[in-house]
């Protein structure tokens, strides 16, 4: 399946990603009014001193949030996508447990956001990648 | 292929998504005492204070069984495996034959012997749904709850009747709160979050006796109660494997694939002992996401696949009062400790490997140090310092990022 992929020599850092999904997923008309608003995006530039690159869910083939959710919340979509049911999560957090790569984080009501590669969306496509000014992420069957 | 599946939780729906991912035809049969569809155990608490309801907490989709072709037999028990006929015998007389078994019949509440609790009207334990419903039934606004255990089931019972009820008070033998995942310092900081909603504590002292509406203490303090709900352990439920031979320890014994040591038996979830990699030790994991994937590993062995589960932790994540816990591994080691009075970190290092940790409040990315217990991923190919600050992908090392995180494996 096609999932976004990080090329981190080539990421800026200038986290324009975190809008484009923070927008994407707001239902919001204008991205400007995103300002001043403190926003949770589903994907997060993660930077030290030597490297950034941005992180989103990998959708892994054999995904250990599904299987360790209590809820019955999180599911993988016939197309691979790992999805969050929001009406089911109940905020425990036992996904942020699992998940090895850090990259599903609670939502402003405390429960799971992620990506859902932008299926749920009117973008329809990763809004992040979309926007991104330097190929630094990619959608890409690999 | 026959199989059968005893329990219809957690483990039994690992052991069906398993099976399903190796064999679409086979026969299951899920043998369930509970009348339910399955639902989520651990969302009983959230179903009292209001975040969940009954059709939510359903743990599968509605269509589940249909989908996934299962005859349910619901409210009837498994009495004895026949393990030479190869079949289970059900409470109501009849016969099931099987070719491959799984016994994934969790555990019971264990309630320990306090004087004249025969006596009490109102008491519950806190395990299943029935049980939450029968607690809601006796609960009102007048109500004084009196729970018995300051664990993971204690608490989260007190925060789902909080604001339901007129006083709660949790007593415990031990001296801090949920003893068995958390430290001194950081069980201090959950006490006082709890305590600040108005719920009160009494530790290190049990009930030496339940006399006309009241629980008086081995300390001698008095405690006037309406309603009691003890929590103070659970039990595995064994004796079908035990009765027929199959060895039980703590709990079932199961291997890698989890197999008992009968033929054509598996087991899985509450039941079983899991060997924790941490300690190199067998115990039990109560917990759901290793039932599923103790289930899971069950189902695909059974289907003729070839799966082994060998790297369970004890691991929790659960919360009080938008106070979030998550803890993983044991704590025996080198310590490394934070802690500002309300966010705490304690990460504990041996033998060159993170083998537990403990984080109180910012809980955010705690799977990356979850992983690398899970992978036992050597400190030293990787920037340990930076990753004990704070918990990021950009710690590991090239290879790791690039196989991770761009799909690219290095030879």
């Amino acid at each position: 399946m096609k999932k976004v992929y990080v090329n981190e020599k080539w990421c800026l850092g200038c986290h324009l990603c975190e809008y484009n999904c923070a927008f994407a997923n707001s239902g919001l008309n204008d991205m400007a009014k995103l300002k001043g608003r403190t926003i949770l995006p589903n994907i997060r530039v993660e930077e030290n001193d030597k490297i950034c690159f941005a992180v989103n869910c990998r959708h892994c083939d054999d995904p250990i949030c599904v299987k360790s959710c209590i809820a019955g919340a999180l599911s993988k979509s016939p197309e691979g996508v790992v999805e969050i049911n929001k009406n089911k999560c109940v905020g425990c957090l036992t996904c942020v447990l699992v998940c090895p790569f850090g990259c599903v984080l609670p939502d402003e009501n405390g429960i799971i956001g992620k990506c859902e590669l932008c299926t749920k969306n009117s973008f329809g496509e990763p809004a992040c990648v979309k926007g991104c000014p330097n190929n630094a992420i990619v959608f890409e069957e690999r | 292929m026959k199989y059968v599946i005893i329990g219809n939780s957690a483990a039994a729906v690992g052991c069906i998504e398993g099976i399903r991912q190796k064999d679409e035809f086979g026969q299951i049969t899920v043998i369930s005492s509970e009348k339910y569809h399955t639902y989520s155990r651990p969302l009983i608490s959230y179903l009292l204070c209001g975040k969940t309801d009954i059709e939510k907490m359903k743990y599968r989709a509605a269509d589940f069984y249909e989908k996934n072709k299962c005859k349910c037999l619901f409210g009837v028990s498994v009495v004895k495996i026949n393990k030479d006929e190869k079949t289970v015998t059900l409470s109501d007389g009849e016969t099931i034959p099987y070719d491959k078994l799984l016994v994934a019949t969790g555990s019971h509440p264990f309630i320990p012997t306090m004087r004249g609790l025969e006596s009490v009207k109102n008491k519950f334990t806190f395990m299943s749904l029935d049980d939450a419903l029968s607690l809601e039934k006796a609960l009102n606004k007048n109500s004084h709850v009196l729970i018995i255990g300051a664990g993971l089931i204690g608490l989260k019972c007190a925060e789902g009747i909080y604001g339901r009820c007129k006083s709660i008070t949790v007593v415990d033998l031990a001296d801090k709160v949920m003893p068995s995942v958390l430290d001194c310092e950081s069980s201090a900081i959950v006490k006082k979050h709890i305590e600040e909603k108005g719920i009160k504590f009494i530790l290190s002292d049990s009930v030496d006796e339940f006399k006309d509406g009241s629980a008086i203490l081995k300390s001698g303090k008095k405690v006037d109660f309406d309603i009691v709900v003890v929590a103070v352990g659970v039990r595995p439920n064994t004796s079908l494997i035990s009765d027929c031979g199959g060895e039980v320890r703590r709990g079932i014994a199961v291997d890698d694939t989890c197999k008992t040591t009968l033929d054509d038996i598996y087991a899985a979830g509450d039941c079983t002992e899991s060997h924790d990699i941490t300690t190199d030790s067998y115990k039990i994991l109560a917990l759901l996401p290793n039932a599923y994937m103790q289930g899971e590993t069950a189902g695909i062995n059974m289907a003729g696949g070839n799966k082994s589960f060998t790297n369970a932790v004890p691991m929790n994540s659960i919360g009080f009062f938008g106070l979030h816990i998550i803890t993983a591994g044991s704590y025996e080691g080198e310590e490394y400790v934070v802690s500002d009075g309300k966010n705490y970190k304690k990460l504990i290092t041996k033998d060159g490997l993170l083998k537990g940790y403990i984080l109180v409040g910012d809980v955010i990315r705690a799977g990356i140090y979850t992983s690398l217990i899970r992978e036992q991923m050597k400190l030293d190919s990787l920037d340990f310092e930076s990753l004990k600050k704070n918990p990021s992908m950009t710690a590991m090392n090239e290879s790791y990022r690039k196989l991770k995180l761009s799909g690219i494996s290095q030879s």
